[in-house]
């Protein structure tokens, strides 16, 4: 099989991933933080914010992720003119279109794993012995410090398998961010195919096992931290 | 009295304020994002009814958007149905007592869920092209959903043969079956109706993932027909509304059928058989409940 490709100045297959795992990083510690969010107001004694948690969730989840990243760029930035990233006179326009392509690819895969993040910290707090919320009710602890100090460390512990499948899934659905040109490995690879069309076979070995590379170790360590981390009942 | 939730008490006086007041702080956060949103479409002329009405033309419907729900419709009911038989035998290929047919099949059920749908997507459509000499767009999104799909569906059918109780097995081999006829008549049969919901909430993953067709390899789904649709008409963000309302009623239609399926089979078969957790969203289960961990990583992973 032919791999001189992986020689050609043109293909830049390591800065691919290497843009790959720079759209994982930051969608991941936005979404845990925003995942978490919604997870406490789902659970939260005030109905307003339960109810918006609840629709929020339902909505994003069920609409596909390269919906919400097209419309990141075309409805969000095209229509509506937001601008993450500052455009100044004299400034490469591409370098500005990159940066902001890549803010709001993030944007977009917060808002969607967010929402898969919040479903498994939910699932997590159930997971908790009613007894332990109900202790730290009894010494007399307000909700957020039940959920704070109690429950949440606790239901951590226990979601660390399901988050790092999150993450995985994550990992994979950055790919999606080829829709609005962001130069990730999915976009590098249409290109190659384009242009190296007969050595199909040894591009798609490459950037297959870029991912298997990228997502394996993950689940293998995030499956044996589980493991140690678990709560022992 | 019973207070609505373990995580608080039933709320007193105090409490009842201090919730009224975040609730009041929280809706005027909520006001000020709607207001501030509505006021950014109205700046952008994005609110004028010449932008909406192309959504209520025939013509749009005719020509863009009902050809491409049709596809989307279409590539996802060929996915599953290609890609049920085949998780199945992967599936039953993981559990056999042969390893030089468990480790294979391992292999290939992992690899396949490790790489993205999109790059499968891509890969086939080549190969597609270099097999038959002419490029179908509609065959690249099957094979890509049908792989990873049929990866994910291995490991639900292997999930719910080990959720049944091990009396089954003993009973079948005590009988004298093979473990061929033990698989077919007496495993596979309990464990797919354990499973039934969720292979149907697996269809949400696979219509969702056929947004991903429009992408690289140029298959019109509803997306990319939305797409074409907005650049003529000039209403992007109508149109993306309207794509993302249908794709929303579809799948909760799909959900809510799989929580009433779940409901059904858990009335009529007793604790013997409690159907796997069938989605995060509409289970109000808890991680591991019924299915174990095996179970569960293939539940929780199949929905994205």
């Amino acid at each position: 099989m032919d791999f001189s490709f992986l020689d050609d100045p043109r293909y830049d297959v390591i800065g691919a991933f290497w843009m790959n795992v720079q759209l994982t990083f930051w969608s991941a510690i936005g979404s845990l933080i925003f995942g978490t969010i919604l997870a406490a107001m789902r659970v939260s004694p005030v109905p307003l914010m339960r109810g918006f948690a609840t629709t929020y969730v339902n909505i994003v989840r069920n609409i596909p992720l390269t919906v919400i990243i097209i419309m990141m760029a075309q409805v969000l930035y095209t229509q509506l003119g937001v601008k993450l990233a500052s455009r100044e006179a004299g400034v490469n326009p591409q370098a500005f279109l990159d940066a902001q392509n890549f803010r709001l690819a993030v944007l977009g895969f917060i808002l969607y794993t967010s929402t898969f993040v919040a479903e498994a910290i939910r699932s997590g707090i159930n997971t908790v012995p009613p007894g332990q919320a109900e202790a730290a009710r009894a010494i007399g602890m307000t909700f957020t410090s039940v959920l704070g100090i109690i429950v949440l460390p606790q239901a951590f512990r226990a979601v660390i398998a399901p988050l790092a499948n999150v993450l995985i899934a994550l990992t994979k659905n950055t790919t999606v961010a080829s829709a609005i040109g962001v130069s990730e490995a999915a976009l590098l690879m249409n290109t190659m195919m384009e242009n190296e069309a007969d050595k199909y076979w040894a591009i798609f070995i490459v950037i297959a096992l870029g991912f298997v590379i990228l997502t394996l170790p993950v689940g293998l360590i995030l499956g044996w931290v589980a493991n140690r981390a678990s709560v022992k009942r | 009295m019973s207070a609505p939730s373990v995580l608080y008490d039933h709320p007193g006086p105090k409490a009842r304020l201090r919730n009224a007041i975040y609730t009041v702080i929280f809706a005027v956060a909520l006001v000020a994002v709607v207001w501030w949103v509505v006021a950014a479409l109205e700046r952008n002329g994005q609110l004028e009814w010449a932008k909406w009405k192309p959504l209520f033309e025939g013509q749009n419907w005719t020509t863009y958007l009902l050809p491409g729900l049709w596809n989307t419709i279409k590539a996802a009911v060929i996915s599953v149905v290609i890609a049920l038989p085949i998780g199945a035998i992967l599936g039953v290929g993981r559990m056999s007592e042969h390893s030089w047919i468990r480790r294979p099949v391992g292999v290939v059920v992992e690899f396949f869920r490790s790489v993205p749908v999109i790059i499968l997507m891509v890969f086939a459509y080549q190969l597609w092209f270099f097999t038959f000499d002419y490029s179908s767009s509609l065959a690249a999104v099957v094979i890509g959903l049908v792989l990873y799909n049929g990866s994910v569906l291995a490991e639900v059918f292997r999930a719910g043969v080990r959720s049944l109780p091990k009396g089954q097995t003993e009973a079948s081999l005590a009988i004298g079956l093979r473990k061929t006829q033990m698989m077919l008549f007496v495993l596979l049969p309990q464990a797919l109706t354990v499973m039934l919901p969720a292979i149907v909430s697996q269809l949400v993953v696979i219509l969702k993932d056929t947004a991903l067709g429009g992408i690289l390899v140029g298959y019109v789904e509803l997306r990319r027909a939305a797409g074409t649709s907005a650049s003529f008409y000039k209403n992007i963000l109508p149109t993306y509304v309207l794509i993302s309302v249908i794709y929303i009623v579809l799948n909760l239609a799909l959900t809510t059928g799989a929580g009433m399926l779940e409901k059904r089979l858990r009335r009529t078969r007793g604790k013997a058989g409690v159907p796997l957790v069938v989605t995060a969203i509409a289970a109000e289960s808890v991680v591991g409940e019924v299915a174990g961990p095996e179970a569960d990583k293939a539940m929780t992973e199949n929905q994205q």
